[in-house]
């Protein structure tokens, strides 16, 4: 049927490839302000997961006979990979973000069918297989600003997993803020406390540095929503949803639980709302559907830094959201015009 | 006047309009061709029937085939001339089919046929009218051609509340519906008294799209003092598809046609102005529907413009008086977003020819993506649709989960195809749907006769081979007893039998040995033989 050509004969312009695009410019603000706090290897991780992520992406495209420019310039693959990359800890060997980009292209997008088909967030299952694989690789951060790294020390880590000298990597390396809460909430400390005792890990409102790159995040995703690449759904009940968590256990008891604020600007919550949890092919599609979808994330979210296993849950809860994408989309069919008079 | 409050449709798109490249002249009649070609088939239902043969002579306006069927629009002769054949002739149709046409050559002369003016139509019953509107061979201008004598039928309980006027043109480039309400205001307004007579109907709205300013001042100039009490010109906002019907009705009364039902289910009526504006000639100067303004314009065209075009005129003629250029290389019976792509420009100017869209043909289409689920399509869908899992389920043939979706709800508009940022053709997808689903259905009903008719037939055999049996049981019962007192006999036939059977095997092998003509053969006719065979196998081999 492909050649008949039947109404309408003109189209807007809009192309997936316009769309990725503005998604990528729209981490641009994110990503300058991470960098500016945590090194040059935001940058080094950027460049092994894009450069993987395409090489990746060409040749089983090429092994499942389908055109490659189309799907190359289509920059899903690209976006995977910078979405991979801006969820790593920022020195890190150079494997680990090849290795988390092949595994997102490869097993998470194209042994599911390709760009469109694959059930589960590429760039999350990339993060959560190496969460689970490289457990010590994946949790150890450099503080904010004072790591003193500059570009040629965090490429020859990144690349010989050599450090300038007189630096040790467990001596550089400590927890995120929300795994150094959890860890410390579990000993028995207070919030106060915790706070207290490091100076250089909290800011203002949540982590240091961390609130900052939250914010840029968060007008870069205003201005994807402005622009209607996305739509407001899938971040407003996420973020609502987290927020409303945080309020009400904070409320009861603010010594153990976490503000609003360092929820929302403390981890990757603004990063998740606006450029993850709205990848559209894993999302739900209808507007009722996508609040649920957004709000589950949300509550999960919370669950999981609160009580589970891991510091952030931003991969987790998308991915167990992802599972309930069908079911969501079947309960959620919007009534047709003319549904409440059906004669 | 009053001020009306106006409701909100779901979806729908702001388009480019392209309006004012042909409105800037006005409208003209297209000069008369030298051969009409008039299919018997220009709306929705039953053929007409001819009622005129080859070398008869025919008057301007003189009914050339009638009705054949309560669903069906007989044709009148757009001009005075001679019938100089009735054969199969390409339509303006999606598929390029040909159908049956009468082809008049014209002589110039537009000699009239006797028309009977009934100026006094306030003293006619509605079922008069609705003849009248019927033998005039009046359909629905604005694209469908449906009968619209029948939409002037209130039925025996149905109540009439609002009769809508469609003005509102909301497709891209086509301006006919304007023009005519901006030159024929007032024919508009009559024909809209005649509708609203036949229907009895109590509050009637003219809506114009807002971008149609002329248009609705010079409605609202034509309007009578005692008119403006019940007839409303309203202006809707120029939002694709505003003017679809269900969508039209929605933003003016608040109210939803029911899915799968009609207007008339919820006391409303919806016409569009061309036929309105058809109705009143056929009634106050009882004229048949002969012409239409059509537009003729796209940049295939170097002067743009709406014309007054006789049925049966071939578009070619008019492309080229609208000055054909080089860009001119696909043609569009309709709009750019529901309007049919016309393989050839030979084809007449029927009753449902609004617009002649002339373009450049589109550079080869994009590399057709995966849908990515981004639900854009489902933003812009007026029906409330989920296009993508219509696309998913038709694309997998699950034809079941289609009408599960509603796939029979969606009016073709074609915006989500707009939207689609994988460039889909998503509203093909649905039409193949459909039409699947039909078919199907078709042979499923087929299907049914037949199977009733074999379970019958099947039924009928047994009952026969019963009834066969009975009689051979009867018969053999009786045999039994004829048998035992024969069975002596029998030995001396079997010997006799068996004896036969000897001589005739005896005789057959002797001619079988006589035939054989490949023993003592040379060496080379046996090589001979056997190059042939290989020869033979190979061939049969191959094939």
């Amino acid at each position: 049927m492909s050649d008949i050509h039947s109404s309408p004969y003109i189209q807007n312009n809009e192309t997936i490839s316009r769309m990725m695009l503005a998604v990528i410019y729209a981490l641009i603000p994110g990503t300058l302000v991470y960098i500016h706090f945590f090194g040059f290897g935001v940058l080094i991780n950027i460049f092994i997961a894009v450069i993987t992520a395409i090489a990746c992406e060409v040749i089983i495209l090429k092994i499942r006979h389908r055109p490659v420019k189309p799907f190359i310039y289509d920059g899903t693959a690209v976006l995977t990979a910078i979405l991979l990359a801006l969820a790593l800890p920022t020195l890190t060997p150079w494997w680990l973000a090849a290795l988390g980009a092949a595994f997102a292209i490869i097993i998470a997008k194209h042994l599911y069918g390709g760009m469109g088909y694959n059930p589960f967030n590429p760039a999350m299952v990339g993060y959560a297989m190496l969460l689970i694989a490289f457990p010590k690789e994946m949790t150890a951060w450099i503080p904010a600003e004072t790591h003193g790294l500059n570009f040629s020390d965090t490429l020859n880590y990144s690349l010989f997993e050599i450090l300038p000298a007189g630096m040790s990597y467990d001596a550089l390396t400590m927890a995120t803020p929300l795994d150094s809460i959890k860890t410390q909430l579990s000993l028995g400390y207070t919030l106060d406390e915790i706070h207290n005792s490091s100076a250089t890990l909290f800011g203002n409102i949540a982590g240091y540095g961390w609130e900052w790159i939250n914010i840029m995040f968060l007008i870069g995703g205003l201005i994807l929503i402005f622009i209607k690449v996305i739509s407001w759904h899938i971040p407003a009940a996420m973020l609502g949803s987290l927020a409303f968590m945080a309020m009400l256990f904070n409320f009861s008891d603010a010594g153990s639980y976490s503000s609003v604020s360092f929820h929302l600007f403390g981890g990757a919550a603004m990063l998740g709302a606006f450029f993850i949890a709205t990848d559209p092919v894993t999302a739900a599609a209808s507007t009722k559907g996508r609040l649920i979808y957004g709000a589950g994330i949300g509550i999960l979210i919370y669950i999981i830094r609160t009580w589970g296993g891991y510091p952030d849950a931003i991969a987790f809860s998308v991915l167990l959201m992802n599972m309930a994408v069908p079911m969501i989309d079947y309960y959620t069919k919007p009534a047709v015009f003319g549904a409440t008079g059906k004669s | 006047m009053m001020s009306m409050r106006l409701w909100k449709i779901f979806g729908g798109l702001k388009l480019p309009g392209f309006k004012s490249m042909s409105m800037s002249q006005a409208t003209q009649p297209a000069p008369l061709p030298k051969t009409l070609t008039l299919p018997l088939k220009q709306h929705i239902g039953i053929d007409a029937e001819p009622v005129v043969k080859v070398g008869d002579t025919v008057l301007k306006g003189q009914m050339i085939a009638t009705s054949g069927n309560y669903v069906s629009a007989p044709v009148h002769a757009p001009s005075s001339g001679k019938v100089t054949a009735i054969k199969k002739h390409r339509i303006p149709h999606p598929s390029g089919i040909e159908t049956d046409c009468i082809i008049i050559e014209t002589d110039g002369e537009e000699r009239w046929v006797e028309c009977k003016e009934h100026s006094n139509y306030r003293q006619l019953d509605a079922k008069t009218l609705r003849d009248i509107i019927r033998e005039a061979g009046i359909v629905g201008l604005g694209g469908a051609g449906f009968p619209s004598f029948i939409k002037l039928d209130a039925g025996s309980s149905n109540m009439i509340d609002t009769l809508i006027l469609n003005g509102a043109e909301c497709e891209p480039y086509i301006t006919c519906d304007a023009m005519l309400m901006q030159e024929q205001s007032r024919k508009v307004i009559d024909g809209l008294n005649i509708m609203r007579h036949a229907l009895q109907a109590k509050h009637c709205i003219i809506a114009v799209e807002d971008n149609k300013r002329a248009a609705h001042t010079m409605l609202v100039n034509a309007l009578h003092d005692h008119e403006a009490e019940y007839i409303d010109v309203i202006q809707v906002p120029t939002l694709y598809p505003a003017g679809g019907e269900k969508q039209l009705i929605k933003t003016l009364t608040g109210k939803e046609v029911p899915s799968n039902g009609l207007p008339i289910n919820i006391g409303v009526v919806c016409h569009n102005v061309a036929t309105a504006a058809a109705t009143a000639t056929a009634v106050l100067e009882g004229k048949p529907l002969i012409s239409r303004y059509v537009t003729i314009t796209g940049e295939g065209v170097d002067h743009p413009c709406n014309l007054d075009v006789l049925f049966g005129t071939p578009f070619s003629e008019l492309i080229n008086l609208c000055g054909r250029n080089s860009h001119a290389e696909q043609f569009i019976m309709g709009g750019p977003m529901m309007g049919f792509e016309i393989s050839n420009d030979d084809v007449p100017v029927i009753k449902t020819s609004n617009c002649i869209l002339v373009k450049s043909e589109n550079p080869t289409p994009d590399y057709i993506m995966p849908c990515i689920r981004c639900g854009q399509c489902a933003e812009v869908c007026p029906a409330q649709l989920l296009p993508q899992q219509l696309y998913w389920y038709s694309r997998a043939k699950n034809f079941d989960k289609t009408q599960d979706y509603n796939l029979f709800d969606c009016i073709e508009c074609g915006c989500c195809s707009y939207v689609c940022p994988s460039h889909i053709p998503l509203v093909q997808y649905f039409r193949f749907a459909k039409t699947e689903i039909w078919t199907q259905e078709q042979e499923k009903e087929k299907s049914d006769i037949a199977r009733q008719r074999h379970e019958f037939r099947q039924f009928r055999m047994e009952r026969k081979k019963a009834e066969n049996e009975e009689r051979k049981r009867q018969k053999r019962e009786l045999l039994k007893k004829v048998n035992k007192e024969k069975d002596n006999s029998e030995d001396a036939k079997k010997a006799a039998i068996e004896a036969a059977m000897a001589r005739v095997k005896a005789r057959r092998e002797a001619q079988h040995t006589a035939q054989e003509n490949t023993d003592n053969l040379t060496d080379e006719q046996k090589h001979l033989i056997a190059e042939i065979d290989s020869r033979r196998k190979k061939a049969k081999d191959k094939s």
